[in-house]
């Protein structure tokens, strides 16, 4: 991982530990376990074991100070939260998909911030640089994302291209053995601390190439975006390329247009669609534990019938979500899944997410608000989940082109 | 060095726990089962560092139907070598002491590893029937372990100190808290352990001395009653006469 001397400073301020029990515990209302494998099972338990030992007791206190917890890297490593799907001999886990969506969830569970510092590492920066990468692109460098001595991050959006990086400006010239790279990208997960990039960038023809920028080529910098109300325990920044010699080595061979990195995104929206049910089912532990132990004119509040509605709402939601996913889940495993059909369960579990996380805040009353509770931090965050990796509304207008075959983008 | 840590299956420290067959027997409809920590967290994690120490191996034995294979699996992922479940039905501890001492004879293990109690009957019996049955040394509670050749160095808590005793290998020894940490398996070691070895061998002869009669549940907690300060005759009556302990 690299360091900088604006992040050196991050990492030496103080992470206070929290004390108090995490008593989160998962809700299954369909028995959606009986579909699943004693690997994933055993897979969930051990992420929300470390989750528990390793992100609950300091995430409130980084998403309040706005600190990485960039020493937990190397845990998601060790665990192995980085490309579980990929091949074992690539630095991957050998898992199927549904362990990495299980895996997403468990993270997501503990904070979006920490689920996305893997996401980015294993679907964004391992999956391109397998799927595209040539064999010496991928032994030089899947190994040691897996095991993270390497933080990757993946360049699309630009400052002026988001839901149209068709349109993106950053281009790359043939100079030699190398491709003089310029441009500018915007919103990137992990960039400041990132020792590659996964950028993409028009050649001379017009066509979206997928290269692979190393910290310390020269005209590289990768400047924090500061100021952030959301995934405030996670590091983002963006890339700058002025004139950055990249050499030829480090291009992706033969991929050529937008369906490389919307593949990469496919497989990262997939891991969200799971991800942010975990948030859900966070909010809805917290606020079923806190109604059954709050009392109000003498009885809990879960007895009071809109509790009850709003606590049944949200695991009607929850359970339709699981379900989802879960049959999505099938489907990649068989090679099946359609990217539209990962926008539909990306956007309804991020829908389903935020709307339980208010309503988690309302049983919550007051104390919903503060920060002894994670439901303000997982709203917040799921806001950017919301709009990261396809707006909301952008992946409607992906089912409605599916339903319909009209393009409603142009 | 060969080290066997023998692993029962409990039930989740949070299950709601409810009998059945007239109060006879454990209900365990819809309750979720976890190795007991004590085995997993000090019993095995330590027999796994002496093993990355010293070399040797590190055998699971549990005593169980196939239903058990979930709770070895973590075992192996957390970083045992292979595994042996006796296929039974775990009875009582003297059962479950003559299936363990059958398997330890034949294997000629130097440690005997099982956690101070399992967190569901807490009977800690197991252990101390096991060096018994295989007339071996017996170190319970332990705390801290450390072998140097055949001779173990072993601490266990006692009422405001600390005992340290020498034994010899090989003997029988309960784990307890601070014998290590617990180690939680990673998505490398889950998918190697499908390919770890797990032996299933038939149980042998064993009388069962005991027999559940029936369980009950604890009664449960009643209200608190506030007493006026100002009012301690009626304190006195109510621990006199309802509480019945003055």
């Amino acid at each position: 991982m690299y360091v900088d001397s604006d992040v050196k400073g991050i990492m030496n301020g103080t992470i206070h530990r929290r004390a108090r029990e995490d008593r989160y515990q998962g809700h299954d209302y369909y028995n959606i376990d009986d579909l699943l494998t004693d690997d994933h099972l055993m897979a969930r338990d051990a992420v929300r074991a470390w989750v528990k030992q390793e992100v609950t007791p300091i995430i409130e206190d980084c998403s309040e100070q706005a600190k990485c917890p960039t020493h937990l890297y190397k845990g998601l490593a060790e665990i192995g939260a980085f490309g579980p799907s990929l091949p074992v001999e690539y630095g991957g886990g050998g898992m199927d998909e549904i362990a990495y969506g299980i895996i997403m969830q468990e993270l997501e569970r503990g904070d979006s911030g920490i689920r996305s510092m893997a996401s980015v590492q294993g679907s964004l920066v391992m999956y391109p640089i397998y799927k595209f990468g040539s064999e010496e692109q991928r032994k030089r460098f899947l190994p040691k994302l897996g095991s993270g001595e390497y933080i990757g991050c993946f360049g699309l959006t630009e400052p002026d291209h988001g839901s149209d990086p068709s349109s993106m400006i950053t281009n790359i010239k043939e100079d030699g053995d190398h491709y003089i790279l310029n441009g500018a990208k915007m919103w990137i997960t992990n960039s400041p601390v990132a020792d590659i990039a996964v950028v993409w960038a028009k050649d001379e023809e017009g066509k979206i190439r997928g290269l692979i920028v190393e910290r310390g080529m020269e005209g590289f910098s990768t400047p924090e975006i500061h100021g952030k109300l959301s995934l405030r325990a996670s590091i983002t920044g963006e890339l700058v390329f002025e004139d950055v010699r990249v050499p030829k080595a480090n291009v992706f061979p033969d991929i050529r247009g937008l369906r490389g990195p919307l593949s990469c995104l496919s497989k990262a929206r997939y891991g969200i669609a799971w991800g942010t049910i975990g948030a859900a089912l966070d909010c809805y532990d917290s606020a079923l534990r806190y109604s059954m132990e709050r009392e109000q004119f003498g009885k809990p509040i879960a007895q009071f019938q809109l509790t009850q509605k709003k606590l049944a709402e949200m695991i009607t939601e929850i359970t339709k979500a699981q379900l989802l996913v879960w049959r999505l889940g099938t489907l990649a495993n068989k090679g099946k899944a359609t990217p539209a059909q990962i926008s539909m369960a990306k956007r309804n579990s991020c829908e389903i997410a935020l709307k339980i996380a208010r309503e988690a805040r309302q049983i919550h009353g007051g104390m919903g608000i503060t920060n002894e509770y994670p439901i303000m931090r997982h709203m917040m965050n799921l806001e950017t989940v919301l709009t990261y990796e396809g707006t909301h509304d952008i992946h409607l207008l992906i089912t409605g082109m599916d339903v319909t075959g009209l393009n409603g983008f142009k | 060095m060969k080290l066997l840590v023998c692993v029962s299956k409990t039930p989740e420290t949070t299950a709601k726990i409810a009998f059945t067959n007239n109060d006879s027997e454990f209900d365990t409809s819809g309750v979720q089962f976890i190795m007991n920590p004590y085995d997993e967290w000090y019993a095995l994690v330590r027999a796994l560092e002496l093993k990355e120490q010293l070399g040797g191996s590190v055998t699971i034995l549990n005593v169980g139907p196939a239903s058990n294979d979930a709770v070895i699996r973590k075992g192996l992922a957390i970083g045992a070598d292979d595994a042996i479940r006796v296929n039974a039905e775990p009875k009582s501890s003297l059962y479950v002491a003559k299936q363990i001492a059958a398997v330890a004879k034949e294997g000629g293990y130097d440690v005997i590893f099982l956690g101070k109690e399992s967190i569901d009957y807490n009977g800690s019996e197991v252990s101390a029937m096991t060096a018994e049955l295989l007339d071996m040394p017996f170190i319970s509670y332990a705390t801290k372990m450390d072998i140097d050749g055949s001779t173990a160095t072993i601490e266990r808590e006692i009422e405001g100190g600390t005992e340290v005793l020498e034994v010899d290998t090989p003997f029988v020894l309960s784990a307890a808290k601070g014998m290590a940490e617990q180690r939680i398996p990673n998505m490398r070691g889950i998918m190697m352990a499908k390919r770890k070895p797990l032996k299933v061998v038939e149980a042998v002869e064993a009388n069962d001395l005991t027999t559940v009669a029936t369980y009950t549940m604890p009664p449960s907690k009643t209200e608190v009653k506030m007493i006026d300060p100002e009012n301690m005759d009626e304190l006195v009556r109510l621990l006199h006469e309802e509480s019945k302990v003055i």
